[in-house]
């Protein structure tokens, strides 16, 4: 008897073959396939298709769902992309190709947020005008309301909760359970078109709080409707829902005649409807877009493996691809409780084989050897210098200086530890494998364990608790930064304060002293350049700690049909732009 | 009503009272909810919202009370009526549990009964004729493919149909089928799919309840009494036969009922089986208590329908 | 068919037929005759020859027992009389004339239309011979109604009135019921009424009383018996019970290992037997008059394999009196020779052996 997984990848073998030859022979239809002036990877850097044409219907498609449409209660980057179609922040990332999209621009807002009181206050204008789907203007109060509502956790837990930590409201549970929203203190409304946030403590980088996430979209306090408000959240985008969002079934956006684009230069808008459907599987969803049946793969993460191996040996195919850097690093946090002496650390970055490593996470198009923990296209971050490591693609580790340090270490037949990883993703858990055999060589046992990612960053390599009870030594780990600067992504995983008993994103649990005070002090600097030396400061500071192991800046594998206009990689987002998104014919 | 009192305090079990005897604590459980940052302020709201810390029994007294005689769900801006049988809402879409699985088992009714009328038609007449042919090329080419078709899972003959008759051929638009109004033609690749797996086991039933029953003393006494061979092979010989098939048929369409995972997710309709499987993946706690007590449910009525079919069919049963 | 061939073979002349017709393809005076039938059923482990060269003939009215162990062909013969052996995994050969018409070599649908009309079957357990999920009376106007163009209604009245005549109570009533609401001795009675609902001429009963206990028994024989003075028809007995044959029967054929041992009217058949097979058969047969002190005489060893019959005459084996002739039992096959009218026994001692055994040995005992 064959055994199941035989039979099943033997039918994976063969429905791949079959689909690369479906690939190859359906080079006739105008919707998929070539086309003339696309090339591969143009897409990372400019626009391709460049279009200003109005009309058609633009189709995306997810194998799951957004984690919620109410614009304060997600989390997801593609979600808060998606909403910015049917509502606007105060702020928002700048609509333009390469590193200009990590910057913030204003959209509801006439201008960025002007700090005082040493960056504890940040005031904010409203251009006049804007309306929303029902013809009601759009008042400061909403804003209030709607960043009131995001204290009440019980309810809307997806989304961020930089609010709750940095506002001055200590003890308001929301407008939910308290009505009187004058009781909430965090945010002031002095007239209907200004919005002053009142921060605990200076926070220079609070214009990317606002901008990035979907919390300061406008809320109409009378057309809430709590936890369902994702249900049938009220338009203030160039995009309206037509009836309500059907969860996992997907849902059906049209224009919103209210929508002013003189007020709107971030949002090109260009098809009449934008329809969305949830609950496609993902290789499916791949097949349509080469076929152009469907425009977008909503998630924004690349196409599946299947598709992966057709565009790349497809020149037809690979012309319409990007692969632009995602904004992740993969990266091994490498835990400062459970191997406490740096030596000891510092001999697993030593004998890392990152030739593996790499190669683990797909080579060339699946990312770049990494050196600074920020990748590449955080806000002035630099490239900095290898610590005990090699961003070299053959690099294979070096066990001379790995025993060295293992010798000072006071161990100098290795120790052993465990290390876990996602078991569901293969290429953590290659990544995990290709480790163990390294540090083998020196001696370090490693005891790999696999979990499901769905519960590994909360409740495994994300809990102390566990991380200490286990041993765990080492795991993989990915991040990507709320925003684009480098306190976006260094500081909640390395700031001692940011260590917190589940879903801990500090799972190294540095908890340097020199390190927390650079992060205290860094939010009242005003200069983003003072800042950004700063963060390499840090960053330079965890390497040196071998508090992680750097690995892969990821890199992903977008496929944008022909019929697709307007497209280009978004920095901010990691991934195209949605709402400059057009459709041809 | 017994019986369901059981699944749920079953079902009840297996969410939070067992794993709460393993470990797995109020914190935990109000993780799944709480989305990528579950602080202590989050989780501590979560848990007062839902009474995750309440003793077990209590919250299992509330589950049954929903279920019952229905419960009001707290939105923040208002109280939603939740009528009976109330299952919860859902963690992540804030839906209700039921009006869920009201939404989604038509379209699963449609998969697995449309799929149930292929491969009864299919397996039962393939199964009489390999059985009246045993030993002839027939009987072995059927039953070759039904080994096949027993040995494939639909992942594999939907994945396959899906590349060479939709992609490939183009022979079928690729179409989906999300809700009750759409064509019901779109499904009929699942259909086709599904019914070949269960098919081929049937026709293998059908072959082996055939051939036995063939044996049987009434068939000689049928053909004795002079009957013409189609009399005695469908009504005296299928009749027997597909009596027994009946009661699995029963059971295989009830458990389909309850979601047809594999086909579902292979040919991404959204039915229960997709509902369940998503409540999985995402830790979404009430649909997945909602959606094995749908399957529960299901197989319980389809094992009471086939009890009262074996009664209606077989005289025997009904007499004692 | 290639059968017809060897069944020619066979009959040209081997046996010395019952009816002393010449043998070939000529239909026979009697009512029913069958001439060197034969039928075998190959298997992995080789050819099954469950009736291996029988004849005999019946005619209307008259009583036929056949009698003999599990395994000796009585079944099978009856089964291929009615033509229901799958032509797939048996080979049947010779000729039965029934009525003037040959049905070994006819087709089955003529053999179909005659089944249930003209020759009909009571079976040996009705239980499992009556389909369990239909009515007595459906089975019953079923078997009428195929054979006969009537409307349902016409047909079930005939139902009750077979049912009355076979002697049910309330058979109105009970023409609802389903066979397991009936008991052993009214199923039996029901499957006599089914079998006899289109007035068959022939009527084989295959054991129609041995799942019944013994007043029913006597119950259904009477039935059988009246029946078929009513009706006029030719009866075979099948059974392995000589007390049965007796109060039955006009003559016996004594089958053993697919063919005959002896063919004898039943006084014959008691009182002068020439085969030792039927004295092992009536010195096994229990009997009211006998002293408890005497215990019965079963036959020796266990009947033969019919796919390696013994060689010589087929009882050698578990004869008592084998030695008697000098071995020639155990290499020559002995003839079916007819030693008075209409009294035949195939044994190679000779008549005066075997008379003085009988007399001697055999019937004190009894």
């Amino acid at each position: 008897m064959k055994s199941p997984k035989v039979v099943a990848s033997t039918a994976a073998g063969l429905v791949a073959l079959s689909l690369g030859l479906s690939a190859c022979g359906g080079g006739d239809d105008d919707n998929g396939g070539g086309s003339g002036d696309a090339k591969f990877d143009a897409g990372s850097t400019g626009i391709v298709n460049a279009s200003t044409q109005k009309g058609g219907t633009l189709k995306m498609a997810q194998p799951d769902d957004f984690d919620s449409l109410d614009p304060a209660d997600m989390y997801y980057a593609y979600a808060l992309n998606f909403a910015r179609l049917y509502s606007r922040n105060l702020l928002t990332y700048t609509s333009k190709p390469g590193d200009a999209g990590t910057a913030m621009s204003p959209d509801l807002a006439e201008g960025l947020g002007v700090p005082s009181d040493g960056s504890k206050t940040w005031t904010y204008k409203l251009k006049r005008g804007m309306k929303y789907e029902d013809g009601t203007e759009i008042k400061a109060q909403d804003i209030k309301y709607a960043v009131a509502r995001t204290f009440d956790r019980s309810v809307l837990h997806n989304g961020p909760s930089y609010f709750t930590q940095l506002l001055d409201a200590e003890g308001y549970k929301g407008p939910f359970k308290d009505k009187n929203l004058d009781n909430f203190k965090g945010v002031e409304t002095p007239d209907d078109y200004t919005v002053v946030f009142k921060l605990k403590a200076p926070f220079s980088e609070f214009d990317y709080v606002v901008g990035f996430s979907g919390q300061t979209a406008p809320v109409p306090a009378a057309k809430d409707t709590g936890a369902r408000y994702g249900m049938h959240p009220v338009s203030s985008g160039p995009y309206k829902l037509e009836g309500d969002y059907q969860a996992k079934k997907g849902g059906v956006w049209v224009r919103n005649p209210n929508w002013d684009p003189a007020t709107d230069p971030n949002r090109k808008a260009l098809p009449d409807r934008i329809e969305v459907q949830s609950g496609l599987k993902a290789d499916e969803i791949d097949n349509r877009l080469e076929k152009g049946d469907v425009h977008v793969d909503l998630p924004g993460s690349g196409v599946q493996a299947a598709a992966r191996q057709r565009i790349l040996t497809n020149p037809k195919l690979k012309a319409n691809a990007d692969n632009p850097l995602a904004g992740f690093h993969w990266y091994i946090p490498i835990n400062v409780k459970t191997i406490p002496n740096l030596e000891c650390r510092k001999a697993i970055v030593y004998a890392a084989d990152r030739s593996a490593m790499y190669r683990a996470y797909g080579g060339e198009v699946g990312g770049e050897v990494s050196t600074s923990i920020q990748p590449p296209n955080v806000a002035g971050r630099e490239k900095g210098t290898d610590l005990y490591t090699k961003a070299d693609p053959n690099f294979t580790g070096d066990p001379t200086q790995a025993k060295a340090a293992l010798a000072k270490c006071g161990k100098p037949n290795g120790f052993s530890t465990t290390m876990v990883f996602r078991s569901d993703r293969p290429k953590e858990k290659a990544t995990a494998e290709a480790l163990k055999q390294s540090l083998d060589k020196v001696g370090i046992k490693l005891e790999l364990q696999g979990f499901p990612s769905g519960t590994y960053t909360n409740e495994q390599f994300g809990s102390p608790k566990f991380v200490a009870k286990n041993n765990v030594g080492l795991g993989t780990y990915g991040w990507a930064p709320d925003w684009n600067t480098g306190y976006g992504y260094l500081q909640p995983i390395s700031d001692g304060k940011a260590i917190v008993d589940t879903g801990n994103a500090n799972p190294e649990e540095l908890n340097d002293p020199a390190v927390n005070k650079m992060w205290n002090d860094v939010v009242s600097v005003q200069d983003p350049a003072a800042r950004a030396k700063t963060y390499n400061e840090i960053d330079h500071k965890i390497r040196e700690q071998a508090a992680i192991l750097p690995n892969v800046y990821a890199k992903s594998l977008l496929f944008r049909p022909a019929n697709l206009t307007n497209v280009y990689f978004h920095a901010g987002y990691g991934m195209y732009d949605y709402v400059n998104l057009g459709v041809k014919g | 009503m017994g019986l369901l009192l059981i699944i749920s305090a079953v079902t009840y079990a297996i969410f939070f009272l067992v794993p709460r005897a393993a470990g797995v604590s109020s914190d935990d459980i109000a993780g799944r909810f709480a989305g990528k940052q579950p602080d202590a302020v989050t989780l501590a709201a979560i848990k007062d919202r839902f009474g995750f810390d309440d003793p077990v029994p209590v919250q299992y007294g509330k589950f049954i009370k929903g279920i019952v005689v229905g419960d009001t769900y707290d939105t923040g801006t208002d109280k939603i009526d939740c009528p009976a049988p109330c299952m919860g809402y859902s963690f992540r879409t804030n839906q209700s549990v039921t009006e869920q699985i009201v939404d989604r088992a038509p379209i699963t009714f449609m998969i697995a009964l449309g799929a149930a009328v292929l491969w009864v038609i299919a397996g039962v007449s393939i199964g009489v004729l390999s059985a009246l042919r045993r030993g002839t090329i027939i009987d072995r080419a059927a039953m070759a493919v039904a080994l096949a078709g027993v040995s494939l899972p639909v992942f594999f003959t939907g994945l396959l149909s899906l590349a060479f008759v939709v992609h490939k051929w183009q022979l079928l638009p690729s179409v989906n089928y999300s809700d009750i109004g759409d064509n019901p033609f779109n499904l009929i690749l699942p259909w086709i799919c599904l019914a070949f797996l269960y098919a081929a086991l049937y026709a293998r039933l059908t072959r082996a309840g055939m051939l036995e029953t063939m044996n049987e003393d009434f068939i000689r006494t049928a053909r004795a009494k002079g009957l013409p061979e189609r009399t005695v092979v469908f009504k005296h010989g299928l009749r027997a036969t597909l009596t027994p098939i009946m009661t699995v048929f029963g059971l295989d369409v009830g458990l389909l009922l309850g979601g047809a995972i594999i086909t579902e997710k292979t040919f991404s309709i959204p039915g229960l089986g997709q509902l369940a499987l998503d409540g999985v993946y995402q830790s979404d706690l009430p649909v997945v208590l909602g959606a094995t007590l749908t399957a529960a449910l299901f197989i319980v009525l389809a094992n009471l329908v086939v009890d009262i079919l074996y009664g209606v069919v077989d005289p025997r049963v009904r007499h004692s | 068919m290639a059968r017809r061939n060897t069944g020619g073979k066979h009959a040209a002349g081997l046996v010395d037929d019952v009816g002393a017709h010449v043998a070939g393809r000529t239909p026979p005076s009697a009512f029913l005759e069958v001439r060197d039938l034969r039928i075998h059923f190959p298997t992995d482990d080789g050819l099954v020859r469950s009736v291996d060269g029988l004849s005999f003939r019946l005619e209307r009215g008259k009583t036929l027992g056949i009698v003999g162990e599990s395994g000796s062909g009585k079944s099978v013969t009856s089964l291929g009389i009615l033509g229901l052996h799958n032509r797939r995994n048996a080979t049947v050969s010779g000729e039965i004339w029934l009525d003037g018409q040959e049905l070994v070599h006819a087709s089955p649908g003529d053999v179909r239309a005659l089944r249930g009309r003209k020759m009909a079957m009571i079976f040996q357990d009705p239980l499992s011979a009556m389909h369990p999920f239909y009515t007595v009376g459906h089975q019953i106007v079923e078997a009428y109604r195929v054979h006969n163009d009537v409307s349902k209604r016409v047909a079930r009245k005939h139902a009750i009135d077979m049912l009355g005549r076979v002697g049910i109570p309330k058979p109105d009533k009970r023409v609802d019921d389903y066979p397991h609401q009936f008991s052993g001795g009214m199923r039996q009675r029901a499957m006599i009424a089914m079998a006899l609902s289109c007035d068959p001429e022939l009527l084989i009963a295959d054991e129609p009383t041995t799942a019944l206990d013994v007043t029913v028994q006597a119950q259904i024989l009477d039935l059988i018996r009246d029946l078929q003075q009513e009706f006029n028809s030719a009866v075979i007995m099948i059974t392995h019970d000589l007390g049965v044959v007796a109060e039955l029967s006009d003559d016996i054929l004594v089958m053993y290992a697919g063919r005959c041992a002896e063919y004898a009217s039943v006084d014959d058949a008691f009182h002068r037997p020439l085969h030792p097979y039927t004295w092992g058969l009536l010195g096994s047969m229990p009997r009211l008059d006998r002293e408890r002190s005497e215990r019965l005489m079963p036959i020796k060893g266990t009947p033969p394999s019919l796919i390696n019959v013994p060689s010589g005459c087929a009882f050698h084996p578990r004869c008592a009196y084998g030695e008697l002739n000098g071995g020639r039992s155990e290499t020559e096959r002995p003839e079916l020779v007819e030693v008075e009218p209409g009294h035949k026994a195939a044994c190679h001692l000779s008549l005066q052996q075997r008379r003085e055994i009988w007399e001697s040995e055999i019937r004190p005992k009894l």
